[in-house]
């Protein structure tokens, strides 16, 4: 079974926000932003601008007719600034034009006048200074601090990685029309059309049915689009409220890279202790979070990461504590991952370091550590329908672990220049958002008296299959062929406060009450055809179309049933709700079962690292992973390979870089490198694990949106594991992306010295 | 007015040359599937097919671009194909659409359309699908959704297909197969046509023309189109337009429509020498010089036999040099002209001892040393009004050495941190003469003249390199920047200095240089 959108993505058919026909008199906006990363706004002067030919008016936060607020998390974050500047790139006012270009030169005559502040980008120094965005959080099991004394091995580190830009190749973008009662309605390229539609409401000052959001398709979200698609679409919203014309906002590539945050970049202190046996008996870790200028979801990233700071391993005595610095970047967001990779970065950099210390290869103490059923996590869930131990059995027989490692150690005996590298990366990621109540959604199922078949749902089709699963779960559930369903838009008129489009669960959620609504219609249908065909309602189904009793085709088909049951006047609509069960999580003292399950798995990466340059490859990533009951492998092998290769980027040469003025450098895709088909590993196995998947997946088919990233980590750990081939040394820090930069000066470190800091900070 | 074919429609327009064909596409033509993701040439999500028919009328030879990069103008007589003149009636796919499809090759879809477009043009080029040159076609194109595995199991499968491909009546194979429409085949004769038009329009005005030209280049002018480059700097971020300069020539439009699309449209008089005549063609001269037209293109010098039977690695090391739609477009005068220390070609050829000869508006020209053209960072030798018309370097003798390295964050279509090339003459152990020069070191692309210098005469050791080295960090002033810190950058071109003699001379002591 294929992905049915790609049929129309070849012939260049599908409509994505921008292909979408202009309405007449639609207007074109232009957002002016801070120059400066922090600063008391003293004037904004917009009047050339005003004179400039073809701009209609320059909306600033005074225009506003609500609340001048888009905060999800926490109420901080102005839609448009006033009285100060938290973040280069911030929107400060709203230029409407008759053409686009008019829009964007007419930004170049609006003059600004801002008091700088000092501008804070370490979120070390925010933590310092009492920056945070939300207090502190601690997850706990057992003792840490007892426990140390009965550790046979204990070592301490820092470790620290980098943000990634989310580089959807669609930039963000919404385009809203006045409506004739007064509201707006508009499409938007967001993951999140609730949040697109709540915040706009709060800024029109609305109720949220006169804000109607629509979503065809994204070309690419990655998170970036989950809470940061809101401000193009209030903005364009607010244009078109106050002008009652069209307004069509589109970021172009550099402004998108400019305003937007991206994944957040942590640095951490870790310490973590073993017995005799090499047995975790205790880790401690730190993380501070570089969260941009305001809270943004960056609460929720920031205890995902506590969710996951141990992964796969079971650690009795956790000290997990996160601080969620508040800097003077862009606030930074989701992304694929959603600060799980962060938490797992820095127990692989303890690993590592231990590893190293002890002479030992990585995978011994991984090994030796992964979880077992039953096992709890820090937050008291215990470990249920546990693979850890099987995906990785399964990696390292399938893929010959001793055998890829043996390659790599007589491959570095005889080169001089050119020396592998080798390591394992493990995952448990947690599936369900961690804010219990977001873990609900509704579809609505109309069958037509054709018996041709829409559905409504709360999912956002961004590339990750979901449509097609839903159509999936919705022919298999009624008995028809897919061909006969059409996945409707994601409309907040049709299906009303939704969760976004993220953490993973969007199929498991939006096709489990799909299933339920088609199941609630299947079940009509057949009361109706065990009356009207006078069958015995046991032992009725549909089957390929075909009306069955007890296994023997009854005189009656799909089309005539469904025909059949409107003249009798049976509803052929369904709407039905899904709240995950079972969940529950008390954050005061963060402990309870948030998550459905877990999905596991197991990669092994091998490098090659050109020691002369300082230039690398990724040989093979080999991937054991626990798809359960997978019911479309064409979609989750795309997600599996994809995400592992985006995840290869955020350790690799994706380099998100600020200077101390929160300035960012790394402003366009000549600067800000991702895969290209060379980058990705020459070899990339998927070995679909024999699981049996969970009875809260989606017929058994386990969540594979984000899980896949983190295999991206055992990249850093095997260029980590050449580079001491050559080099011997120990003295390395943690510190990802590794880029050919990095590897070379960790080649050479003789030539650079140790008081290397260099003019540019990489946040 | 410009002329051209678009899909199978005749286009007759008077919007500016210097106008991003991209936008003409989509907001002019309203034909969507082109998609804009970076309009700087680095994403291939506006990949286009670009036909030009053969000098002998009888084909036309299509070419992948980024319609973000291309000038409207240098659009004129030829045949720009966009995925809606490929797809077939009704929803049949093509082969190559069919191909992504099945393999899962496509996720969100918002760059799917360039891979489709790049994928179609190899399948119409005269070169043989190797699985190799399958994935070449497609190293311009970026997916975020990273499905590129599933991209090289489409690649592998249309590569099989193409292996049937004949040499003879290609393009009725390809029709026959879906691969395009049967309209392609009155492309040649249409454009033929247009090409006469042209012919009869041109003698009559060509008086007017030529004077017009005189005034605009009075206006001041500078080629400017890179294949690698744009506006680069040494902490290249950035896409400041430089002010000083006032293009009125465009070539490929590589450089420019990435760093002025927006003053430039608006620019009166602005014009285009991508395919003006004589500016094209390789030949060896029998003074023993090569000489190349000023808007030869990277592909061409990958392309060119002559080239390959002077420098055999030559293609490898232009593979390093930006991308496939990029190469397609970017001219070597062009990488010279935008003067970024870090280009590729420009590294290239001052290594190979290059020179370049002027036009002024008086008809005059003179030839200029590569390594004196440049006086400070941007700054050139060169007056307002002076265009490019040649290049020209001493052939290489056999037994010559030359080589090419850089170093990227990303080994394909990225600017280089560190770049540099060497050329060497070397006879029993001792090294004749030298030139090595290096990128992203200094304010402008440099010929390290002390460091050649101090190699000259000097015996090939571990030794020598090393004491090289000495003698090229003090010629050298990097500075940090995105690509990387000075520290880096001095480390970096150490290494790649070893490299050139590594290459040269694999018998080196390693341990002594590392």
């Amino acid at each position: 079974m294929n992905h049915l959108d790609p049929n129309r993505h070849v012939r260049g058919e599908s409509q994505y926000l921008d292909d979408v026909p202009v309405q007449q008199g639609t207007l074109y906006g232009a957002v002016f932003e801070s120059p400066l990363a922090h600063g008391v706004l003293r004037s904004l002067d917009f009047s050339a601008a005003l004179a400039a030919p073809g701009v209609v008016r320059v909306l600033t936060a005074q225009d506003i007719p609500g609340q001048n607020q888009i905060g999800g998390i926490v109420a901080d974050e102005p839609l448009l600034a006033e009285g100060h500047v938290h973040f280069r790139g911030q929107p400060v006012a709203l230029v409407l034009a008759r053409t686009e270009a008019q829009a964007h030169a007419a930004l170049k005559l609006i003059k600004v006048e801002i008091d700088p502040l000092p501008v804070i980008t370490d979120p070390r120094v925010a933590a310092a200074q009492g920056e945070l965005i939300v207090p502190p959080r601690t997850f706990r099991l057992g003792d840490s601090a007892a426990a140390w004394a009965t550790c046979a091995h204990v070592f301490e580190g820092v470790a620290e990685n980098g943000g990634q830009e989310h580089l959807y190749i669609e930039t963000q973008g919404a385009y809203a029309f006045p409506t004739e009662m007064g509201g707006v309605r508009m499409i938007s390229s967001t993951q999140g059309p609730t949040a697109v539609q709540r915040h706009t409401a709060v800024v029109l000052g609305l109720g949220m049915h006169q804000v109607e959001v629509d979503v065809t398709r994204l070309g690419g979200g990655f998170g970036g689009k989950e809470d940061q698609a809101t401000p193009w679409g209030a903005l364009a919203a607010l244009g078109a409220f106050i002008t009652k014309k069209p307004v069509k906002l589109v970021l172009d590539r550099m402004a998108d890279m400019r305003m937007t945050g991206k994944r957040h970049p942590y640095s951490s202190d870790f310490k973590i202790g073993f017995d005799k046996d090499l047995k975790i008996v205790a880790y401690e870790v730190t993380f501070y979070q570089n969260a941009g200028a305001a809270a943004d979801l960056s609460p929720a990233v920031m205890e995902r990461t506590l969710f996951h700071a141990t992964n796969a391993y079971f650690v009795p005595n956790v000290t997990a504590t996160a601080f969620s610095c508040r800097t003077n970047l862009p606030p930074n967001t989701a992304f694929r991952g959603f600060g799980g990779p962060q938490g797992m970065f820095v127990i692989e950099s303890a690993l590592a370091k231990a590893a190293e210390e002890l002479g030992l290869p990585t995978y011994e103490l991984q090994r030796r550590n992964l979880l077992r059923e039953g096992d709890l996590f820090s937050y008291r869930q215990a470990a249920e329908m546990c693979h850890a131990e099987q995906a990785w059995d399964t990696a390292a027989r399938e893929f010959d672990l001793a055998g890829m490692r043996a390659e790599v150690e007589q491959f570095n005996q005889t080169n001089k220049l050119k020396k592998k590298g080798f390591a394992v990366m493990p995952i448990c990621f947690g599936i369900s958002f961690t804010k219990t109540p977001m873990n609900q959604t509704r579809a609505l199922v109309h069958i037509y008296s054709d018996g041709s078949v829409g559905i409504s749902t709360g999912a956002v089709e961004m590339g990750q299959g979901v449509n097609t699963k839903i159509a999936q779960v919705a022919a298999r559930t009624l008995g028809i062929s897919i061909s006969r369903i059409k996945i409707e838009t994601t409309n907040t008129t049709r299906v009303a406060n939704t969760s976004p489009s993220a953490a993973s669960a969007t199929a498991d959620l939006n096709g489990k009450a799909t299933e339920m609504a088609c199941a609630a219609l299947r079940k009509r249908l057949l009361e109706h055809a065990s009356t009207e065909y006078t069958l015995n309602y046991e032992g009725l189904e549909i089957h390929d179309e075909q009306v069955l009793a007890a296994g023997v085709p009854a005189d009656t088909n799909w089309e005539k049933l469904v025909s059949s049951a409107f003249w009798k006047r049976v509803a052929l609509t369904e709407n039905a709700h899904y709240a995950t069960p079972d969940l529950h999580f008390d954050a005061t003292v963060n402990q309870g079962h948030p998550f459905a399950y877990h999905v596991y798995g197991t990669a092994l990466t091998s490098v090659t690292v050109d020691c002369l340059r300082g230039t690398y490859t990724v040989d093979a990533l080999r991937i054991a992973h626990d798809f359960g009951q997978s019911f479309n492998e064409v979609i989750d092998r795309g997600q599996i390979e994809g995400g592992a290769v985006q995840g290869i980027g955020w350790m690799t040469m994706e380099e998100v870089a600020y200077n101390d003025e929160g300035h960012l450098l790394s402003n366009s895709l000549n600067s800000y490198k991702i895969p290209d088909i060379y980058a990705a590993p020459k070899v990339l196995d998927v070995h679909f694990l024999d699981t049996p998947g969970h009875p809260k997946a989606i017929l058994r088919s386990k969540a594979v949106g984000e899980p896949p990233l983190m295999y991206g980590i055992g990249t850093y750990f095997a260029l980590r594991d050449a580079v001491r081939a050559f080099q011997g040394h120990t003295a390395l820090p943690f510190s990802a992306p590794m880029t050919p930069e990095k590897v070379l000066v960790s080649l050479y470190p003789e030539f650079v010295g140790v008081s290397e800091t260099g003019a540019v900070a990489r946040a | 007015m410009i002329e051209f074919l678009l899909n199978d429609q005749p286009i007759r327009t008077s919007e500016a040359p210097a106008s991003a064909l991209l936008d003409f596409v989509r907001y002019h033509e309203q034909l969507k599937g082109t998609k804009i993701g970076c309009r700087e040439g680095d994403c291939g999500a506006c990949t286009v097919l670009v036909g030009e028919l053969s000098a002998d009328g009888q084909m036309v030879n299509y070419q992948s671009m980024t319609s973000c990069l291309t000038p409207l103008g240098n659009a004129h007589g030829k045949h720009i194909v966009t995925v809606e003149g490929i797809n077939a009636a009704g929803s049949q796919l093509t082969p190559v659409q069919k191909a992504i499809v099945d393999e899962g090759g496509s996720q969100c879809g918002f760059c799917t359309v360039g891979f489709v477009m790049s994928l179609t043009g190899h399948s119409l080029s005269s070169q043989p699908a190797t699985k190799k040159s399958t994935i070449a076609a497609i190293d311009g194109n970026i997916c975020r959704c990273t499905g590129y595995k599933s991209l090289e199991r489409a690649a592998a499968r249309l590569t099989a297909e193409l292996e049937q491909r004949p040499a003879e009546n290609a393009l009725a194979w390809l029709s026959d197969k879906q691969f395009v429409p049967g309209y392609f085949a009155d492309i040649p004769a249409k454009l033929a046509k247009l090409r006469l038009n042209e012919a009869q329009t041109t003698e009559a005005s060509s008086a007017a023309i030529a004077a017009s030209a005189t005034v605009h280049a009075n206006g001041g002018s500078q080629v400017s189109t890179s294949p690698n480059g744009h506006a680069q700097n040494q902490n290249d971020h950035g896409h400041s337009p430089i002010r000083q300069f006032t293009h009125s020539l465009i070539g490929g439009g590589t450089d420019l429509l990435v760093q002025r699309l927006e003053e430039l449209r608006e620019q009166p008089g602005v014009r285009l020498i991508f395919d003006q005549p004589g500016r094209r063609g390789i030949r060896h001269e029998t003074t023993g010089r090569v000489v190349l037209g000023a808007a030869t293109t990277a592909s061409q010098l990958l392309e060119s036999d002559l080239l390959r039977g002077l420098l055999p690695n030559l293609p490898q090391y232009l593979k390093l040099v930006s991308s496939t739609p990029i190469r397609n477009m970017g001219t070597v005068a062009g990488n010279f002209i935008n003067g970024s220390p870090i280009g590729d070609l420009t590294i290239m050829f001052l290594a190979l001892g290059a020179s370049i000869t002027l036009l002024g508006t008086a008809g005059t020209t003179r030839e200029l040393a590569l390594p004196d053209l440049y006086l400070g960072y941007k700054k050139l030798a060169k007056a307002a009004d002076e265009q490019v018309i040649e290049i020209s370097f001493p052939a290489p003798l056999a037994g010559d050495f030359f080589h090419f390295e850089k170093v990227s964050k990303r080994t394909h279509l990225d600017i280089a941190s560190v770049n540099s090339a060497a050329w060497l003459r070397v006879e029993n152990g001792i090294i004749q003469a030298a030139r090595v020069s290096a990128g992203g070191v200094g304010p402008v692309p440099l010929l390290l003249a002390r460091t050649s210098a101090f190699l000259q005469g000097r015996e090939l050791t571990a030794e020598t390199v090393t004491a090289a080295n000495e003698v090229m960090q003090a010629e050298i002033s990097p500075i940090s920047d995105v690509r990387g810190t000075t520290d880096y950058k001095r480390l970096l071109l150490r290494q790649l200095l070893w490299a050139h003699f590594l290459e040269f001379a694999p018998e080196l002591a390693v341990d002594e240089l590392i």
